[in-house]
């Protein structure tokens, strides 16, 4: 082996590693900062005494009082969180249950189920608002909570569905065998061994599912009735009357909510592994 | 002894391709049946026709005498072990054992019994609490094992079961299964391409290939006796001659085979009225001996005394694996054992002489 090449010991520039570590960590720090001040400065001016957002006139938790006492937000976030829920039930069901079909079954048109139960997932939002809409009224359908609901499943079930069949892939196929053949039926089988095994993925898709329906704006827009309508819609409805620093303290709000949902589901996720 | 399994004229057809052809088997109740036969023979097709994961296309599926060609897997008297052992993952080893049990329903109290009982047979007590990802390769082999025989079938089907443990666990987990299925007198369909594995456990082989059962019989049978090429070749290393009849009399047959060696071979044991064969010589039926000893050669049982040439030694622990050449120019290969304070030390370029009993020569009718 040749010796080592020797270098003067002379250190005048940090070295290469200390200078890919100093830029890298800048970048994360403007990153950081880039996405998370507009935050700090929404909750900063949640706390302002001043109707406007660019002065700072002393400190007050009124916009949250009134938050709190404003019964239609309250109302709104009420129902935000009836659709989020039920719609993610049926769309774990469905997602599951269907994945499980396609997965197992060999049957005529497979592929093309396959392929439009995709489609929800890349429709642009207006198109499916608009289409479920044409359909609601084409059937005498009235709007509200159900079309809303049956709304937010057509987007948000195949997103659990991609989830566990990629999950089936990765499945022994044995496992569902070895419980047929210790006496289970095929339902058996599905529910006390299939299902528990695809429990990361189904948590994992339950959460997308209940994002997705949570902040959803546009199929909701043309699917609600008054009486169904979700904090996303109210917000909406009163910023563009005007900005209210109520929607400051409102906001201030959701993302403590949605802090403590992402540390919720990271547990849900580690406790399904 | 009675039949236990019983398939009648089966054959499995996916798409245009007959993985099984027509076969017909008997296992006997109690008795230890292997499959063998190499990669993609149909073996697994086999075993999964008696659990009933895949229905005949033609014939029937018996079972302890009943009809089970429509039975789902599911209503039938018989559990597998998978080659994947197929632990379920989120249930701890107690559980997995019991769920055999929980899909029966019996009693909490009878079933928790039995599956200590069961985890006692495979020496398994105190890791109840365990989930499979916690266990080693021979642990989970057990639990596997423990959660079939914990239903009592009348058949126990073993895919490959010791293909995933080392070779020194391996061997230790034939012995223990060959122990269990006698302590517990079930019928065993065990599954192996791995021929050594098949003669130590087994007490009949099935040899299978491209589908069919080529040869069914003891472990003594099928390697001192086998019936075609195949089976000659598949178990055990065989030097493979074709034989032509030379001269032949009341008592027996003298034949030239490849490269010119002459040998004499029983009457009994050459077709008959055949003027080809094939004669498979197991390579430790040879007798070696240096030419200067010709008296060390048990010359007066063995019929068949040649010379050849060492042309190459290969050295396999416990033996000596050689290549000869006769004068006439046959190769063959033959084992003798490894060289010892007593023994022959042979080398490569070394003039040796060969015996050979006829009895020991197994001729294969020519296909
Ligand atoms: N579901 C199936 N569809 C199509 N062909 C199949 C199917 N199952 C098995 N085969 C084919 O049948 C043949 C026998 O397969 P089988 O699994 O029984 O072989 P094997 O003897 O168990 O082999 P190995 O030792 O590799 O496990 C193979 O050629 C295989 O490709
Ligand atoms: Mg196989």
């Amino acid at each position: 082996m040749p010796a080592a090449p020797t270098f003067p010991a002379r250190r005048r520039w940090p070295s290469g590693i200390r200078i890919v570590d100093g830029a890298v960590s800048t970048w994360t720090a403007v990153v950081l900062a880039f996405l998370y001040a507009p935050i700090v400065v929404l909750v900063a001016y949640s706390f302002n005494q001043s109707r406007l957002n660019i002065v700072w006139q002393g400190f007050t938790f009124e916009w949250y009082r009134q938050v709190l006492q404003n019964s239609p937000l309250l109302r709104a976030a009420q129902n935000s969180l009836v659709i989020a829920v039920v719609s993610t039930l049926l769309s774990v069901l469905l997602g599951t249950v269907g994945a499980w079909l396609l997965h197992r079954y060999r049957f005529a048109g497979a592929r093309t189920l396959q392929t439009l139960v995709a489609v929800p997932m890349v429709m642009p939002e207006i198109l499916m608002g608009i289409s479920l809409l044409i359909l609601f009224a084409t059937v005498g359908m009235g709007l509200g909570f159900t079309a809303v609901i049956i709304g937010h499943v057509t987007f948000s079930f195949p997103f659990v569905l991609v989830a566990v069949q990629a999950r089936l892939r990765g499945l022994d196929p044995a496992m569902e065998e070895a419980a047929l053949d210790l006496g289970a039926t095929p339902l058996q089988a599905f529910w006390l061994v299939i299902v528990p095994c695809l429990r990361p993925a189904i948590v994992a898709g339950a959460l997308m599912a209940f994002t997705l329906s949570w902040d959803e704006l546009i199929v909701t827009f043309f699917t609600t009735s008054a009486a169904s309508a979700t904090l996303p819609i109210r917000v909406f409805g009163m910023a563009k009357v005007g900005l209210n620093p109520m929607l400051n303290a409102l906001s201030a709000i959701f993302i403590l909510a949605t802090i403590a949902f992402v540390f919720f589901s990271d547990y849900l996720r580690k406790l399904s592994r | 002894m009675a039949t236990m399994v019983h398939l009648r004229g089966v054959t499995k057809r996916f798409g245009t391709f007959d993985a099984v052809r027509d076969v017909s088997l008997e296992v006997g109740a109690g008795e230890f049946l292997t499959l063998l036969g190499p990669s993609g023979c149909g073996k697994t097709t086999l075993l999964r026709l008696m659990a009933g994961f895949e229905a005949p296309t033609v014939g029937t599926v018996e079972i302890g005498g009943q009809d089970v060609t429509r039975l789902p897997p599911y209503r039938r008297p018989v559990n597998q072990v998978f080659q994947s052992y197929a632990l379920f993952p989120h249930l701890t080893v107690a559980e997995n054992v019991g769920f055999g049990l929980r899909m029966q329903r019996v009693a909490a109290a009878e079933g928790q019994a039995r599956v200590r009982e069961a985890l006692a047979l495979v020496s398994l007590d105190g890791l109840d609490a365990r989930r499979p990802h916690q266990l080693s390769g021979g642990q989970r082999q057990r639990v596997a094992l423990a959660r079939a025989l914990v239903c009592r079938p009348k058949v126990l089907l073993l895919d490959e079961p010791l293909s995933a443990l080392d070779a020194k666990l391996r061997r230790a987990m034939q012995l223990e299964l060959k122990r269990l299925q006698r302590q517990l007198g079930i019928t065993f369909v065990f599954v192996t391409h791995d021929q050594e594995e098949a003669l130590t456990m087994s007490d009949r082989i099935a040899i299978v290939h491209e589908g069919r059962i080529e040869q069914l019989g003891t472990a003594h049978e099928i390697y001192h006796r086998p019936a075609t090429r195949f089976a000659a070749d598949f178990v055990g290393q065989a030097n493979l001659l074709e034989a032509r009849v030379l001269l032949q009399d009341e008592a027996q047959v003298r034949v030239s085979v490849t490269g010119g060696l002459e040998l004499t071979v029983p009457r009994a044991a050459w077709p008959a009225g055949a003027m080809k064969a094939l004669i498979a010589m197991r390579p430790e039926k040879v007798h070696v001996s240096r030419l200067a000893n010709p008296a060390a050669a048990p010359a007066a049982a063995a019929t068949n005394l040649f010379e050849a040439r060492i042309e190459e030694e290969i050295f396999q622990g416990a033996t000596d694996q050689l290549v000869i050449v006769t004068a006439t120019g046959t190769r063959l290969s033959v084992v003798v054992a490894n060289e010892s304070a007593y023994g022959e030390i042979f080398h490569a370029g070394d003039h040796v002489s060969c015996a050979l009993h006829a009895d020991d020569l197994v001729v294969v009718p020519a296909e």
